[in-house]
């Protein structure tokens, strides 16, 4: 067995373990053991606001994904199989699509002169265009399309291993639909939900290109204080720094959420 | 010459190694060689059939060429690693005096650059020769503003007498001399900058900047879409957008004129051949063959005198004297000091706040 997997030991250890280990390593060291870079991110108001900020974007966007999300996996689930393959291909299809093009096709839509302000005012529902873009709203917007798919599959898996029958003995035994739904349906949900919303949450956390088009440079999240050390300031412990404390509080989520739920089983669909 | 995209290189270098391995000195006197790094794009296509190509003819040397968006981190880890890949490199003028003072880059030997010599002093530093000029200048749509359209940054600044959503650039970078020459800071007193009194400008406007761009291409898309009604940005940007018909216009009238320069990486592994081709590739007849093929200026000045640029051409690049006289030439020298240093940190700062 060991000789089995160890190949692909090998390749994790060379691609992923031995560069997050150097980066580590450069943010406590440069000519010297060092927290500077650590004390900066406690005590310098750009990178704890670039934090609380990328925390509350990826909460919101947590949220709405889990609103828009919950009734396409309800309703992928409770409609026919053709009919489900349909919705599921409709939610898998723009992920295939590249974020940077999906990021731009939203900068047309959103814009001054873009599709929505232009029908807005074809309309005369508007006088002067609606600032849809450049700003955080733009970014969650495009945000929460971009990341629904990872809400929506997790979703149906786990609404998949529900029986049926438990619905139709809850309306036997005299609950109405709504009353079965909360009863029955939605606590056993509750692993998917729980799985989606992680996977949605830490995948927020490490956005770049969605906040950085679409975010008007007002949106700094944390992976754009990462590039712009290494880009503007030169300073690679502490964009090393940034990424440890994002990597870490990552880590500490996964482990929280595991001491809840299985996340191979929901997330591997055994 | 022969291109070598970024990808291959691995492969040549391998099979360079295995060729040094077993034919030594052959190898290396078959032909002089150096990489040659710039930004991409339709850029380093102008320069490839303006400079490159005819610098390797007459040196009777390859131009491998590779291209990086922002060469500054990928610089720093090859001189860090101790083996750098790459000869000279085409980049911001500030990179190459930062390099300089962080022993990234090579010191040059002047007598053996005349070309780079009879340059101006201020085009040249110990480290690097400029190559080609950019100007950050005031661009603006002429649907918004038929006529009477901003001319000064103090135009830009004034919301009143000209409304309309603004773009500047997320870099302090000409943003701060924008500021203070909009404060009455005449453009060849600009430096040392007054940092304070920059950002104090600065707050001023921020509440009406719309977007703060942060590449070349966002900030075209911005004027061509009509997103915003005038912005800073790049002159050979606006003028692409608008030869595609989109109704734009920009003035050099206290445009801040920017360099990149040629500067060579500590330990290249190809140095005198290095050194050789910087020199070829200011020669003035070179340099002025790239503006033919591109909005861009020459770096050395006497491009101008050769008859390659006819007048009419000459008059739309920004750093033809009389356009330059217009402007302000970015000191990258006080950039790069402490206080320049110390003013882009706080840069980050003032955008989150």
């Amino acid at each position: 067995m060991l000789a089995l997997v160890s190949p692909a030991l090998l390749v994790i250890l060379a691609l992923i373990v031995l560069p997050v280990g150097w980066l580590a390593w450069q943010s406590i060291y440069h000519d010297g053991f060092t927290l500077e870079n650590y004390r900066r991110i406690v005590t310098e108001s750009i990178y704890w606001r670039s934090f609380a900020l990328t925390f509350e974007i990826s909460l919101l966007v947590t949220v709405l994904a889990l609103l828009l999300g919950y009734p396409v996996a309800y309703l992928a689930n409770a409609v026919p199989r053709g009919w489900s393959v349909l919705i599921l291909a409709l939610v898998v299809l723009p992920f295939w699509t590249s974020v940077l093009v999906r990021a731009y096709a939203w900068l047309a839509l959103l814009q001054r002169t873009g599709v929505i302000n232009q029908f807005l005012r074809y309309l005369d529902v508007i006088g002067e265009p609606l600032a849809l873009v450049h700003n955080t709203f733009g970014t969650v917007v495009a945000t929460v399309h971009i990341l629904l798919p990872f809400m929506v599959l997790p979703l149906y898996a786990t609404m998949q291993k529900i029986p049926g029958d438990l619905m139709h003995a809850g309306a036997s035994l005299g609950a109405g639909p709504a009353h079965a739904f909360v009863r029955i349906f939605l606590p056993l949900s509750l692993p998917g939900v729980l799985a989606g919303c992680t996977m949605v949450f830490v995948l927020c956390l490490g956005f770049y290109i969605t906040p950085e088009l679409l975010g008007g440079g007002r949106t700094v999240m944390v992976s754009m204080l990462v590039s712009r050390n290494v880009e503007l300031y030169n300073q690679f412990g502490a964009a090393s720094a940034v990424a440890v404390v994002l990597l870490l509080s990552v880590l500490l989520i996964f482990f929280v959420v595991s001491r809840f739920i299985s996340l191979d089983r929901v997330l591997g669909q055994k | 010459m022969k291109k070598v995209s970024g990808l291959k290189y691995g492969y040549l270098l391998l099979g360079a190694s295995i060729a040094a391995m077993g034919f030594g000195n052959v190898a290396a006197q078959a032909a002089e060689q150096i990489t040659f790094v710039s930004q991409g794009g339709a850029y380093q296509q102008a320069q490839m059939v303006a400079i490159l190509d005819p610098s390797a003819k007459k040196l009777g040397i390859t131009v491998n060429q590779d291209s990086i968006p922002d060469a500054w981190p990928a610089i720093k880890t090859q001189v860090g690693s101790g083996k750098p890949i790459w000869d000279v490199v085409d980049t911001p003028t500030g990179n190459c005096l930062r390099g300089g003072e962080q022993g990234l880059m090579e010191k040059l030997d002047f007598s053996k650059i005349p070309n780079g010599a009879a340059m101006p002093e201020a085009y040249r530093s110990p480290y690097s020769v400029s190559y080609e000029f950019y100007s950050s200048v005031l661009s603006y749509s002429q649907k918004t503003f038929p006529k009477d359209a901003p001319n000064s940054w103090a135009d830009f600044w004034d919301v009143k007498k000209f409304p309309g959503r603004r773009a500047l650039r997320n870099h302090p970078f000409a943003t701060l001399e924008a500021a203070l020459m909009a404060d009455g800071v005449a453009p060849d007193k600009l430096y040392p900058l007054d940092v304070d009194r920059a950002f104090k400008k600065l707050e001023e406007i921020k509440p009406h900047i719309t977007v703060w761009w942060t590449s070349g291409a966002q900030s075209a898309q911005l004027l061509n879409d009509g997103e915003v009604d005038m912005e800073m940005a790049w002159n050979g940007r606006v003028s692409a957008v608008a030869k595609e018909g989109a109704k734009v216009a920009f003035t050099y009238n206290q445009g801040i004129l920017q360099s990149t320069s040629l500067c060579i990486l500590k330990g290249a592994p190809n140095l005198d051949t290095a050194v050789k081709f910087l020199n070829e590739a200011v020669d003035p007849v070179h340099q002025a063959n790239l503006p033919l093929h591109i909005d861009y200026g020459p770096g050395n000045p006497k491009a101008f005198e050769t008859s390659v640029i006819k007048p009419e051409r000459a008059a739309q690049l920004p750093s033809e004297p009389a356009n330059a006289a217009k402007q302000a030439l970015m000191s990258y020298a006080w950039w790069s000091s402490p206080q320049g240093e110390a003013a882009e940190k706080r840069w980050a700062a003032f955008m989150q706040k």
